[in-house]
């Protein structure tokens, strides 16, 4: 089965009925969904760099030209090479005290700050929340995704990597 | 059973030591030894190259698939009825497999399907150590295992194995799988909280030959009279496993009857071979190729336990460094590099345990629509290292709570699945981790039957789903363990446990907040009755978060223990006074104030059997799921329709989602409000980076975190330099904690050969 445009951005924008996102996962999947989903990604971006890979919610990889691929976000703030780590460039707050814990968990249901703590990735540019952690103290900050895509783009799709 | 009486005359019965019973004159175990030199040389199950009967006739090729499935699913939905345990009849945790002469699955029903690779592993024991020639492999044969050693999670998941002969020839094995309430373990229960070895595991049953001409052997039977607190489940349940093994022992002599023995051994092949090809094909289609990260935590805490030797006795934190790779030629690989030392209690692992749980999260994620059997296993790669929880290669290590780790650990697994998902634009497949399966209402002692009795209490199977892209998680309805999650019936519980249910309803602010929230848990408010004495455990998580939700998805929150003993509520009872239902505010608790009584009401989450009479409150919360998303992005009136529906305590509408009740454009203002409180608050990550690195120069944290880091550190010393690496860590740095699980572990790798 394969989404016209119009449904991919339905079912992304959560206006389709339940039955009819049950429908669609449990359908065949569509083999021209990663374009479509590029340009319906791609047309909501207030910027033209073209997108290369989705990178989770608000972040994208976009070539910059010159064989040079960064993380971007949607509001037009620019991280780093996407073979780094966007959350280095990132703000950070670390909720590591039971005050802060109970903005988010009543008490007795936040766990204890001596074991682990929550911390949480921020947009320099737009403030969005991006990712949060919930770690030991001192844990190295995770590298959540590292694609390969030239191997994706070449290999697997079988066409060049777009810039 | 015509068909099974008629064909029973096919059968060449061989005399041990006899003609080999494997294919073209050879034995067992030298099919297996050329289906792994064939995998090896060629990539492809068995070498095939082709898939000739598929391509010759794909309708009958389908046919043929669906008929032994059909098989499968009728056996599990026949034999249940056998059962008298409410975790096999009414939950369903049981499945049934077929296998290959060399213990390679070819289908599977539906059910506890983390199995079906666990016993493709006893299998391929049996085959490895020349049970053909002793104690012999000849149809009728039983076969029992519950060893995780040989191929199982814990001891409580009970398999049972029968051969399928044709004209004196083995074409295959039925296996069936039950999850026992009681297994005889040191504490009571199935997921026993109380064993540090081995020893203390209750049954054992290392692959043994235990039935022949179909018939149990008596001795057999008399034993696992003795070996449980539940002798009448136990019986029934090994009944229900053996029923169901010789449908499906039926259902293949049908197919073979029909369509040839010829079709069928091509078949057999080419099913696992189409499996391996269509799981690559998944991959591909699916997800990204490149490196996926997400490790997973949690807790155990016996250091307050003085019941416990000393060495057994200390609070620790298990570490489960996730990483995925999905290679440029779509092999899926899995690596628990640095995960944490093996331990004296019994969440340990086997691998067996983890390709279990592998299966498990594939069959719910990117295998869900295809052929399911071991040609996924065959195309993967895994690196469970020796001596670690993952994999404890320790003879003496106790498994019996096997899951209590591996369920946090492969919230890691459905994370980075779900980041491939989105990179992909399949946003429907997407999911934010699961809940933990806890708390586990376990224990046993006398029932208000007056009897000796046990149980662990399902109600678990239901807790939150974890946040999807598109819709929030399922509400106390799923276990990551089992497809099919169902709580069971209060009515069924309150019969066989000696405990009334006073309430049981939804868990606010057990959800993690996102976008998306995660699905609630619920808990359960249970009155000890009609009992003098039963031990009662508590096994979750208190201290720790499993795993955090996806792109500004918060964790589910960790729960505590409120259990009360010695109390007054039967007198508010008998007084018609208001008495609590449940627990809605921990905070603002009313069983904390209407309830005279010892009240354990604390994060102390992970205990050992403690004794409640009649009359005492056992408070049983069961977990949430992980949120996705900025919760600042999560629609008004979804936040509102959370507190209506009590998923949510109304005085963090503006804490968490920045939501004004009553006022939506209030709510858009306070929402630009916090933004600008995040930028205030928050520093750059390189600036936090230094302060958090000094804190690691100085060891300026709890000791089982220290022990935590000193262990993964000690077992890998690559995961040792990617840690000092990254925090610019002087050459050699290590934290000062003794280790003696490693310093073991160490030796008997050095021992086997398996070092690095």
């Amino acid at each position: 089965m394969s989404l016209d445009s119009q449904t991919l951005r339905d079912l992304v924008e959560e206006r389709l009925p339940r039955g009819q996102v049950r429908a669609i996962q449990s359908a065949h999947k569509d083999p021209d969904r990663f374009d479509q989903y590029l340009a319906l990604l791609q047309e909501r971006v207030g910027w033209d760099e073209p997108i290369v890979l989705p990178f989770g919610e608000h972040l994208h990889i976009v070539a910059k030209g010159a064989g040079r691929y960064v993380v971007k976000c949607d509001c037009g703030h620019e991280f780093c090479e996407y073979t780094d780590n966007w959350k280095l460039e990132s703000l950070i707050h670390v909720r590591d005290t039971e005050e802060a814990l109970r903005e988010i968990y009543p008490e007795k249901m936040h766990g204890d700050p001596r074991w682990n703590v929550l911390r949480e990735y921020f947009c320099p540019g737009c403030k969005t929340l991006l990712e949060v952690e919930a770690v030991p103290p001192g844990y190295p900050v995770i590298h959540d995704f590292v694609p390969d895509l030239e191997g994706f783009y070449e290999e697997w799709l079988g066409r060049e990597l777009p810039g | 059973m015509a068909m099974v009486d008629g064909t029973r005359e096919l059968e060449q019965l061989t005399e041990d030591g006899a003609a080999p019973i494997g294919w073209d004159g050879r034995s067992a175990r030298e099919m297996l030894e050329e289906s792994e030199r064939l995998f090896a040389e060629t990539g492809r199950y068995h070498g095939l190259d082709d898939l000739a009967l598929k391509a010759g006739d794909p309708i009958g090729y389908e046919k043929l698939f669906s008929r032994l499935r059909g098989g499968l699913v009728t056996a599990r939905e026949t034999a249940l009825n056998i059962s008298a345990s409410p975790i096999v009849k009414e939950i369903g945790e049981l499945c049934f497999a077929l296998y290959t002469p060399e213990g390679d699955s070819v289908a599977l029903s539906t059910g506890i399907i983390v199995h079906v690779h666990t016993m493709s592993d006893a299998i391929k024991y049996m085959v490895r150590q020349g049970y053909e020639e002793n104690p012999g492999i000849r149809p009728g044969d039983i076969f029992c295992n519950n060893d995780a050693m040989i191929g199982d999670v814990h001891n409580a998941d009970v398999q049972t194995i029968v051969p399928i002969f044709w004209e004196g020839e083995l074409v295959g094995w039925a296996g069936g799988v039950t999850h026992e309430i009681d297994i005889g373990a040191k504490t009571p229960g199935s997921v026993p909280i109380g064993p540090i070895s081995r020893f203390e595991d209750g049954i054992d049953l290392p692959a043994k030959k235990i039935g022949s001409d179909d018939e149990l052997w008596r001795d057999h039977v008399l034993a696992g009279l003795k070996g449980t607190r539940t002798p009448m489940y136990w019986t029934l349940d090994e009944r229900t496993r053996l029923a169901g093994c010789h449908m499906v022992r039926e259902a293949v002599e049908r197919v073979i009857l029909e369509d040839g023995l010829d079709t069928y051994k091509r078949f057999v092949r080419e099913v696992i071979e189409d499996g391996r090809r269509s799981f690559r094909s998944r991959i591909k289609e699916m997800t990204v190729p490149g490196r996926y990260r997400a490790p997973g935590f949690t807790e155990l805490t016996f250091g307050k336990e003085e019941q416990l030797p000393s060495y057994a006795r200390r609070d620790g934190m298990m570490h489960a460094p996730v990483e995925i790779r999905i290679t440029r030629d779509g092999v899926f690989e899995l690596d628990y590099e640095g995960a944490s030392s093996w331990g004296y209690h019994s969440a340990n692992c086997a691998p067996s345990a983890m390709q279990g749980a592998v299966w498990v999260q594939m069959t719910q994620t990117l295998i869900c629509n295809d052929k399911v059997n071991d040609g996924a296993y065959f195309g993967m790669r895994t690196n469970f290292p020796p001596g670690t929880w993952a994999n404890h290669s320790n003879p003496q290590a106790s498994t019996g709570n096997a899951w209590f780790f591996l369920i946090p650990s492969f919230t890691g697994f459905i994370k980075s699945i779900s980041r491939a998902l989105q990179a992909r634009g399949f946003v429907e497949e997407v999911l934010a981790p699961y809940g933990l399966t806890a708390n586990a209402f376990q224990g046993g002692g006398i029932d208000q039957y007056g009897n000796q009795s046990a149980t662990t209490n399902f109600g678990l199977s239901c807790v939150g789903g974890g946040a999807k892209m598109v819709l929030d998680g399922l509400d106390y309805a799923a276990a990551m363990w089992n497809p099919e999650g169902d709580m069971g019936d209060m009515e069924m519980w309150e019969l066989i446990e000696p405990f009334l249910y006073i309430g049981q309803r939804v868990k606010p602010n057990t959800a993690g907040p996102g976008r998306h929230r995660g699905g609630s848990g619920y808990e359960a408010l249970r009155l000890a009755w009609k009992t003098p004495f039963y031990e009662m455990q508590n096994i979750g998580n208190g201290r720790v978060f499993i795993q955090a939700g996806l792109w500004g998805g918060y964790p589910a929150a960790p729960l505590y223990r409120h259990n009360v003993r010695n109390t007054d509520f039967l007198e508010l009872v008998e007084r018609r006074a208001p008495y609590p239902v449940h627990e809605p505010d921990p905070a603002d608790s009313e069983l904390a104030r209407a309830v005279k009584g010892d009240h354990q009401f604390d994060i102390e989450t992970v205990t050992l059997p403690e004794v409640m009479r009649q009359g005492d409150l056992y408070l049983c919360p069961f977990r949430g799921a992980a949120g996705l998303g900025d919760p600042l992005e999560r629609p008004y009136e979804s936040v509102m329709s959370d507190v209506d529906g009590d998923h949510l305590l109304p005085r963090y509408t503006e804490s968490i989602y920045g939501v004004v009740p009553g006022d939506p454009d209030g709510t858009e203002r306070r929402r630009t409000e916090l933004r600008e409180e995040r930028g205030s608050k928050a520093v750059p990550a390189r600036e936090w980076m230094k302060e958090e690195r000094q804190r690691i120069l100085g060891h300026d944290m709890i000791e089982p975190v220290q022990r935590m880091y000193a262990e993964s550190m000690r077992l890998s010393e690559r995961w040792a330099e990617e840690f000092r690496s990254f925090w610019e860590l002087p050459e050699g740095f290590d934290f000062p904690v003794a280790t003696p699980e490693v310093d073991l572990a160490l030796q008997m790798r050095s021992a086997a050969g398996t070092e690095g």
